[in-house]
């Protein structure tokens, strides 16, 4: 394929590829989601494959991996395509009779599709599913659509058209005013309006500037950017371009985790592909714009994904944040002005773009615009990757789309944020999903980790644990954060061993204190969030622990229910 | 690891900034640990003093600077697996390697880790062995499969 040197020669690629696409041809989308391929949708996968074969069905039948659907709690989830029929649980001796049943015969085969457990209903299709169904899946709603590895694919679907228009109708300070115009905030857990930031970055002196894409995503309980990422690595890319175009960057970075091959082999072909377009590299679509991308790894620590000690650590440096007082938009890697956001939000740019920032700043609450990614997971019988608009009640959350507590027992609280979030009660269930409404409570959302917990779980041990996570992930560099986790950790561990004592929460709401005012960074000053949110609205449970040696929720194994703590069995 | 395949690997990346942790990654990719030889040589060869390829290696997990087992079992303790019983599976694994977590056996069989989320939350608790995820992961379950691994 040559380079397209014109927004004509786009248009006229996107023409061919689409006439070549036969509209009403079967073709079926394998879930390539991290979480279908644990439950063996690779056997399904060869399955089709083989029966296809046997069948001599190639030329009529196509066959398309794609990423994270979403329901990932009832995979491996298979759609067929153009009726978007969605099989789910699919196992690889369903295959020979979905081919014959859906595919040829174009009957829906009962026994594969959603059942509501509540009501008995059958949906067919993708789109009628309640999970599906009460999302608003702008960003995500491409993946079963697209093989993450097909540049086509995402040209079919319309993609980078929304680069073609900033670089040939918008100039660079229009691109940044759109943005800023439809209040595009930080989805990495700062909710930092990137429309500021973008022009900080501009605006600081120096001709060399940085884009980079955050997608670290260390959170424990996070997995929807590296769904959209894996799933749809054009869009992410495309959104960096236009962010580099409006910043005036010609170097674009790209952090990601050593750990997911395939989140890493999907953004190097896609770099790859993009690159051979001429949508990467020098002179893009005959713009004079020049803009490159190189990928580095996070080797697992969280704390790398904090914005300073992400710069150090692409610098080949021990990851360790700096103090803040010049940020990082003006002074970043080897310092000069590097704007990062995470991946999240480089996806909403191109939508915002193409249909303009009025109708994205319909989206969503006064403050908080757009859609945002959640992964829903703990107790909830529905798990996977959500997107609703912000301001979603979190009630609509847990049980429109996540269809309630699993095994008939009761919520007890929604943990936003993992480890650096808070916990919120189930009385609080009605607040909406807002930066702001959710920061005033004390459970700031985050990146969007959202942990549905049931009566089950000791909030106490919830809070021990996530100080054990930050005690190993903190860098060491600054001492309110190193000590003072450590020492409330310490204190926890004694709480849920049953040896508490009077004055413990006192001490730790003054450790905590402490922490949140003078550690470095990020991680340390909200490192106390999950101990102070479930102590507002859990103290019962953290007094009965301390007071009657007991244990509420029958999960602190040496403590008993009714109290005292159990001898050396 | 012989010197040659060490030295391809510098070479390729030589001369790039910030290129030390990109080589030790590949270098652990190739050889599944770090020996002290190789560091040396990163040191000389990069121009980077052997304390600051030591900080690094020491500072991120990834990097073993003991040799690993043959099989490599990472569970899962992140928050969704903690709420669905990884401390179980945990205990399950220690009982049956004798080994706890950062830990190798003497024949070199198994390395046990822990990790703090694979992001296949929704099919907690979770446990990877040799890079292959088990989802929903019963002790007995486990049992089955550990005994498959020589």
């Amino acid at each position: 394929m040559a380079r397209i040197s014109s927004v004509a020669e786009l248009e006229e690629l996107r023409k061919d590829i689409l006439s070549k696409r036969e509209p009403g041809k079967p073709w079926i989308a394998f879930c390539g989601g991290i979480g279908c391929l644990c439950l063996g949708n690779d056997r399904v996968i060869s399955a089709f494959a083989e029966e296809i074969r046997k069948q001599s069905l190639e030329a009529k039948v196509g066959l398309r991996m794609t990423g994270c659907h979403g329901f990932c709690e009832k995979g491996p989830s298979v759609v067929i395509y153009p009726e978007e029929v969605c099989y789910l649980e699919v196992t690889p001796e369903d295959v020979p009779e979905i081919i014959a049943q859906t595919v040829v015969g174009k009957k829906v085969i009962d026994r594969l599709v959603y059942t509501d457990p509540k009501t008995g209903e059958k949906a067919a299709h993708l789109f009628e599913i309640p999970f599906y169904r009460n999302q608003t899946r702008f960003l995500i709603g491409n993946n079963p659509r697209i093989n993450p590895r097909s540049i086509d694919d995402y040209l079919a679907a319309g993609g980078y058209s929304a680069l073609a228009k900033a670089l040939f109708e918008m100039s660079p300070e229009q691109v940044l005013a759109e943005i800023k115009k439809a209040n595009l905030r930080g989805r990495g857990g700062g909710g930092f309006p990137a429309g500021l930031k973008w022009e900080t970055a501009r605006n600081a002196p120096g001709e060399e500037k940085y884009v980079i894409v955050n997608a670290h995503e260390g959170e424990p309980g996070a997995f929807m950017d590296r769904a959209l990422f894996t799933g749809n690595p054009h869009c992410v890319l495309e959104g960096l371009i236009i962010g580099a175009y409006a910043i005036g960057a010609h170097q674009g970075f790209i952090y990601t985790r050593h750990d997911n091959p395939q989140l890493r082999e999907n953004i190097d072909i896609a770099l790859a592909q993009a690159k051979e377009y001429g949508l990467l590299g020098e002179n893009i679509l005959g713009s004079g714009f020049n803009f490159n991308v190189e990928v580095h790894l996070d080797i697992g620590i969280f704390v790398s994904g904090e914005s300073s000690a992400l710069m150090r650590s692409i610098e080949g440096k021990a990851p360790e944040p700096r103090p803040k007082y010049i940020r990082t938009s003006v002074s970043g890697i080897w310092e000069k002005p590097s704007n990062l956001n995470n991946v999240e939000t480089w996806a909403n740019v191109p939508m915002i773009i193409n249909k303009g920032s009025a109708w994205y700043a319909g989206i969503g609450t006064e403050r908080s615009k757009g859609t945002k990614l959640i992964s829903l997971s703990g107790k909830v019988c529905n798990t996977g990757v959500v997107e609703v608009p912000l301001g979603t009640p979190l009630k609509e959350i847990v049980y429109g789309i996540g269809g309630g507590i699993p095994n008939g027992k009761k919520l007890k609280a929604v943990h936003f944020g993992g480890p650096m979030g808070g916990s919120l009660p189930e009385s609080l269930i009605d607040t909406p999903l807002d930066f702001d409404a959710l920061a005033k409570l004390g459970a700031p959302m985050g990146a969007g980790a959202m942990l549905v917990i049931d009566e089950d779980t000791c909030m106490v041990d919830l809070a021990r644990h996530f100080l054990e996570f930050l005690a190993g992930e903190s860098c060491g560099k600054c001492v309110p954060c190193r000590e003072g986790i450590r020492q409330m950790l310490k204190i926890l561990t004694r709480i849920t061993k049953g040896k508490g004592k009077e004055g413990d929460l006192e001490l730790l709401e003054e450790l905590a204190g402490v922490t949140r005012e003078a550690a470095l960074c990020a991680l340390g000053r909200s490192a106390p969030n999950p101990f102070l949110s479930t102590l507002k609205y859990f103290r019962d449970e953290y007094e009965a622990h301390i007071k009657e040696k007991r244990c509420p929720a029958l999960s602190c194994k040496e403590l008993s229910a009714s109290g005292g703590a159990k001898k050396n069995e | 690891m012989d010197n040659d395949s060490i030295d391809q690997i510098i070479d390729k990346q030589r001369g790039k900034p910030g290129s030390l942790i990109q080589v030790l990654m590949e270098i652990q990719d190739k050889n599944q640990w770090l020996p002290r030889e190789a560091l040396e040589k990163v040191s000389e060869k990069l121009e980077v003093p052997l304390s600051r390829v030591l900080r690094i290696a020491t500072f991120y997990k990834t990097f073993k600077l003991i040799p690993e087992g043959r099989h490599k079992i990472h569970i899962c303790t992140g928050t969704a697996c903690h709420v669905r019983g990884a401390q179980r599976v945990l205990d399950t694994v220690q009982d049956l390697t004798g080994i706890k977590p950062g830990e190798t056996d003497p024949d070199l069989k198994f390395s046990l880790e822990t990790v703090n989320c694979l992001g296949c939350c929704t099919l907690g608790p979770v446990l990877e062995i040799d890079g292959k995820t088990f989802g929903k992961a019963a002790p007995a379950e486990i049992a089955d499969e550990l005994k498959k691994y020589e």
